[in-house]
């Protein structure tokens, strides 16, 4: 359901968004970031205005392609640094809390 | 596709998501070794961890054998985009996965089965793999785990997926196509396939449709197939669930399902409801891969052979189809094989030999005496037995098939000895040759298998069977 004020994003939608990010909001925080973000995507659909049929998508501002290495070992040895700085660690391993389902 | 139906009345459609480990030395984005299952950790760089700040840089040999894979396949290799795939498990610490999505490297190509079917390729693209979680506590079960371990020397290992249009219709067309498929990635050097390793692992679509129906039924996606047994366990099992849903009344659910390998079943995972909602966009840290035709013409010109065309190649110099060439290109004995016809060896004596006497490997043999040593045999200098010994001989110690004859004491055996042989053994048992000379024809060929078998006795299995029956013919003429 879109909210009267903007036919772009419902408060479920942003609901549903906060969710997959994992963010717990408050009634109060839906309805503010509703409408901050609804004038974020009005804000971008100012480009609806010109034509751009002829202009392919770009996947990045650069106009760069092949941005390649060579397949060539480097030695970052950052093991101990990254075990030390882990909450918990059991046999080199991070130890985490158990994990609910598998993985999608 | 297929001439049995798996279940009657139905028709079971099979499409295939194959993940392949790519063989380069370092991770896909990063410098760090690609390889891991021994000790944890050890593999990781800040690219690998996913930490704040660091930055991908793409591997130009992932991408080189992604186009092998591409040309193997007959895709159309084509400009690509790397995307984000957004969701959180903790084997995946960025969390996300950079993946190809709308723009992936491969387009639509197919596979041809040693049988000459095509199998449609929808796509092969890039993307990194995650690492690796062990659940602690609750006997390794995941719902009931205490807590997680994870290693990440997996974690950024560069993979194709190879994904198949929904072409195959039993459980054996999926089996032949992975096998191919494993079979192509080994030969161009782009993956070792192993799927008991999990280097190779295989999701799988299915849906099933009442016979002579065209539309596409609900398709649930199984996953944890870990080898081709699994596969077509997994198949029939899904498949005869589906049906069975369905002739119940009751409707299949779009699901992804999970196989267990210990009881035989696929069970839910999640429903459509909860498919995960990935919000895939382009990765910002990443320039679009446009390889040049330069490129891809230079990455052709270095393949190898193909297993198709391995099999196309042994079947011209067999005079055969190249189906009946599958076995012998499996077990690599395709070289062999046509080096030994090529010196004059009969085929159908080689690919017999191969199919039959070789399922432990060549050893030592080669081409020139395999084809010496069946020219023996075609020549009647050795029996298919002897044969078999003097084969078994040039496997563990190479050298000359004559030399090893004699040292059996395979003489070929002198005709009228054998007739001398014949003649004994006929005034010997005067009702056997009677029952052999005015018998029928059910008669006749039990006791021609008495008196072969009297004169194989007598000479140790060195007679050759074939001149002992033409004898007893003969002399049965003149009876």
């Amino acid at each position: 359901m879109t909210s009267p004020e903007n036919p772009r994003l419902s408060r479920e939608d942003v609901a549903h968004v906060a969710d997959l990010a994992r963010l717990a909001l408050t009634d109060d925080e839906l309805d503010a970031f509703t409408g901050q973000l609804a004038d974020v995507l009005d804000h971008a659909a100012d480009l609806d205005a010109l034509d751009l049929d002829d202009v392919p998508p770009m996947a990045n501002p650069f106009p760069l392609v092949n941005v390649l290495r060579a397949d060539e070992p480097g030695n970052d040895d950052v093991r101990a640094e990254v075990l030390a700085a882990a909450p918990s660690v059991e046999d080199g391993r991070f130890r985490v809390p158990p994990v609910l389902g598998e993985a999608p | 596709m297929s001439d049995q139906a798996l279940i009657p009345g139905w028709e079971v459609v099979i499409g295939l998501e194959v993940h392949a480990e790519l063989a380069t030395v370092t991770k896909m984005f990063s410098s760090a070794l690609n390889r891991f299952g021994g000790e944890p950790n050890t593999n990781i760089d800040p690219v690998s961890l996913g930490l704040p700040g660091s930055l991908p840089v793409l591997n130009e040999k992932a991408v080189e054998l992604a186009i092998r894979v591409g040309l193997a396949l007959e895709c159309v290799i084509q400009p690509s985009v790397f995307s984000r795939k957004n969701y959180f498990y903790p084997d995946m610490p960025k969390d996300f996965q950079i993946s190809q999505y709308d723009l992936p490297i491969n387009g639509v190509g197919s596979l041809e089965l040693p049988d000459g079917r095509r199998i449609g390729i929808e796509r092969a693209h890039l993307e990194e793999d995650t690492g690796k979680s062990t659940h602690v506590g609750g006997g390794g079960r995941i719902h009931e785990a205490g807590h997680s371990l994870i290693d990440y020397n997996r974690s950024g290992v560069p993979l194709i997926e190879i994904v198949s249009a929904p072409d195959m219709r039993c459980a054996e067309d999926a089996r032949a196509y992975v096998s191919e498929l494993r079979a192509i990635l080994v030969a161009i050097g782009a993956s070792d396939g192993k799927m008991e390793e999990g280097s190779m692992r295989v999701d799988c679509n299915i849906s099933v449709r009442r016979e002579g129906t065209a539309g596409l039924g609900t398709r649930c996606e199984v996953k944890n197939i870990n080898s081709l047994r699994s596969l077509g366990r997994a198949i029939e099992y899904e498949a005869r669930r589906q049906v069975d849903l369905i002739e119940s009344g009751d409707k299949v659910e779009q699901q992804t399902r999970h196989w267990n390998e210990d009881d035989g079943r696929t069970h839910k995972l999640r429903s459509k409801e909860e498919a995960y909602d990935y919000r895939y966009f382009p990765e910002p840290d990443l320039v679009p891969v446009e390889p040049s035709d330069e490129w891809i013409a230079e990455i052709r010109a270095a393949l190898p052979m193909l297993p198709r065309e391995r099999r196309r190649r042994l079947a011209d110099a067999a005079g055969v189809e190249p189906s009946d060439t599958a076995l012998t290109v499996e077990r690599g004995m395709d070289d062999l094989a046509v080096d030994t016809i090529a010196a004059g060896a009969d085929a159908a004596r080689v690919l017999v030999h191969i199919a039959n006497n070789l399922a432990d490997g060549v050893g030592e043999l080669t081409a020139a005496p395999f084809a010496a040593l069946v020219a023996m045999e075609t020549g009647g200098d050795l029996t298919a037995a002897q044969a078999r010994s003097v084969l078994a001989d040039l496997v563990a110690s190479g050298g000359d098939p004559a030399t090893h004859a004699s040292t059996h004491g395979f003489e070929a055996m002198d005709t009228s000895e054998l007739e001398a042989l014949v003649d004994r053994f006929i005034a010997e048992h005067p009702d056997d040759w009677a029952g052999f000379v005015g018998g029928d024809d059910k008669e006749r060929k039990k006791k021609a298998g008495f008196f072969v078998g009297q004169v194989m006795k007598a000479t140790r299995g060195q007679a050759d069977g074939r001149i002992v029956n033409e004898l007893l013919a003969r002399r049965s003429a003149e009876a």
